[in-house]
């Protein structure tokens, strides 16, 4: 179930709850747990699937232009710029900038997360492939390997570390931008803050527990992706540490 | 054309008309957004840009650094700005003291890494030529980070005006109070007031970046101009 849809859900709930939530103290576990299966649960599958689509479909085109890039050298400095550059835009305004084409839907929240993702993703992938020294690009084509068995079998590997690394920016920023688009869907762990917020006395819990979910979420998904960066990449511990 | 593009055409010459009809109170609305960002990049280069800078000399803690970047990035505005408004009240502090919190960890962390990161040959050479430590930081470590300084508080500066928007929610002010408001303003003013937003956004970006050109030494300028822009080093 999600909020804003089906039978109304009266959130700060004062008067019928516990003697905590009525007084309003500084964390009531009574009220997550009485509100975890129509609010924070729903609220953070939410926002894990508005960050793995804007992430996962960040990433495919981040690496396909980065390939490109990486053929094409001269294309990079102005894409790093003009990536910057969006970069500055704020997310509530581009949001608002987008709803005139695509309205309030998941599509304008997911054409934003993405343009950030790709903004983070695109440079951190051009320096992975670029990190393979002259020598070692040497010593591939003496063993006689083409251009395409060098891309995957030397360039592609020597850049997991930096992909990696942007792909950790990415996911935590995209979590963190996420909340916004509570500004325009009812959706995400951003959601409950801004109804606690319409309020003329936010209620804590709500604002507290989402918060620390959207937190939480961002922390484990920075650790999984280390974890992995160094099961993958064993070697870059030592350099990058 | 189809109908909807001539909607969409419609909303767009709505909100210029809207910014054009409004131009003196969305600039007193921008200065007010602007007043609120200063403060809180000021709190924060005040508290993170003295420890970063010593941290970084004495190559230590570089553990605080990456963790303040870490926990940074993870902490979401609407997080921090609803969670100072519980604790301080609505109005300026509590926006202030939470845009001072974001933008604490890029100016930590570049700080901390612009400092450490000095080649080690010229500290090297410094300390051959007998200077002291606090020569060697001030001639020599300093005008060496300056590309990367600037960075963090690029980041920070406008990490912070972005987000300003967003305490509009917690009675923050500036373009935001429009933003948030389309009962009274409707679409077009919410749509101007954005375009303004990212026409702020894009002068502070441009203005530091011009500022670091003015300030940088001419033999530092060519190496690492645009820094870690991005905060987008892998680690």
């Amino acid at each position: 179930m999600t909020l804003g849809k089906g039978p109304p859900v009266v959130i700060p709930n004062f008067g019928q709850g516990s003697s905590c939530v009525r007084g309003d103290h500084t964390l009531c576990w009574s009220w997550v747990r009485d509100h975890w299966h129509d609010t924070l649960g729903p609220a953070l599958v939410q926002h894990i699937e508005l960050t793995a689509i804007a992430v996962g479909i960040g990433f495919a085109l981040a690496f396909a232009l980065a390939l490109a890039a990486h053929r094409v050298r001269r294309i990079e400095q102005p894409v790093g710029i003009i990536a910057a550059l969006l970069y500055t835009i704020p997310s509530l305004a581009l949001f608002q900038f987008l709803i005139p084409f695509t309205g309030l839907t998941w599509t304008t929240v997911e054409i934003a997360l993405v343009s950030y993702t790709l903004v983070i993703l695109f440079p951190n992938i051009v320096a992975g492939l670029q990190s393979a020294s002259p020598d070692v690009l040497e010593a591939a084509r003496g063993m006689g390997l083409t251009r395409m068995q060098t891309l995957l079998r030397v360039e592609l590997p020597l850049a997991v570390p930096a992909i990696i690394g942007g792909l950790r920016v990415a996911v935590v920023s995209t979590i963190s931008i996420a909340t916004i688009a509570a500004f325009l869907l009812p959706d995400g762990l951003g959601y409950p803050i801004f109804l606690a917020l319409k309020d003329p006395t936010p209620f804590k819990t709500e604002i507290y527990s989402a918060g620390v979910l959207a937190v939480a979420l961002a922390l484990v998904c920075d650790a999984a992706l280390m974890l992995l960066r160094r099961t993958l990449a064993p070697w870059a511990r030592r350099r990058l540490a | 054309m189809t109908l909807a593009d001539a909607a969409n055409l419609h909303t767009f010459v709505d909100a210029f008309r809207f910014i054009g009809d409004n131009f003196g109170f969305l600039l007193g609305k921008a200065a007010e957004q602007l007043e609120l960002s200063g403060a809180a990049v000021g709190i924060a280069l005040f508290v993170a840009l003295p420890l970063g800078i010593v941290l970084g000399h004495l190559h230590r803690g570089s553990g605080i650094a990456i963790g303040a970047s870490i926990v940074g990035r993870a902490l979401p505005s609407l997080v921090l700005i609803a969670a100072f408004l519980t604790l301080l009240g609505i109005g300026f502090v509590n926006n202030m003291v939470a845009l001072a919190v974001l933008a604490t960890g890029p100016i930590l962390t570049n700080s901390f890494d612009a400092v450490d990161r000095v080649d080690p040959d010229a500290v090297d050479a410094a300390r051959g030529m007998g200077m002291t430590g606090t020569q060697i930081l001030r001639q020599i470590e300093l005008p060496l980070a300056l590309p990367l300084l600037f960075a963090g508080l690029r980041v920070a500066a406008v990490t912070v005006v972005a987000t300003a928007p967003i305490a509009a929610v917690a009675g923050g002010g500036g373009l935001g109070d429009i933003i948030v408001n389309q009962a009274s303003y409707r679409l077009a003013g919410v749509l101007g007031a954005s375009i303004c937003v990212m026409i702020l956004s894009a002068v502070v970006f441009l203005g530091l970046l011009g500022l670091q050109a003015a300030v940088t030494p001419a033999g530092v300028r060519r190496h690492r101009f645009l820094g870690t822009s991005l905060e987008g080093s892998p680690e």
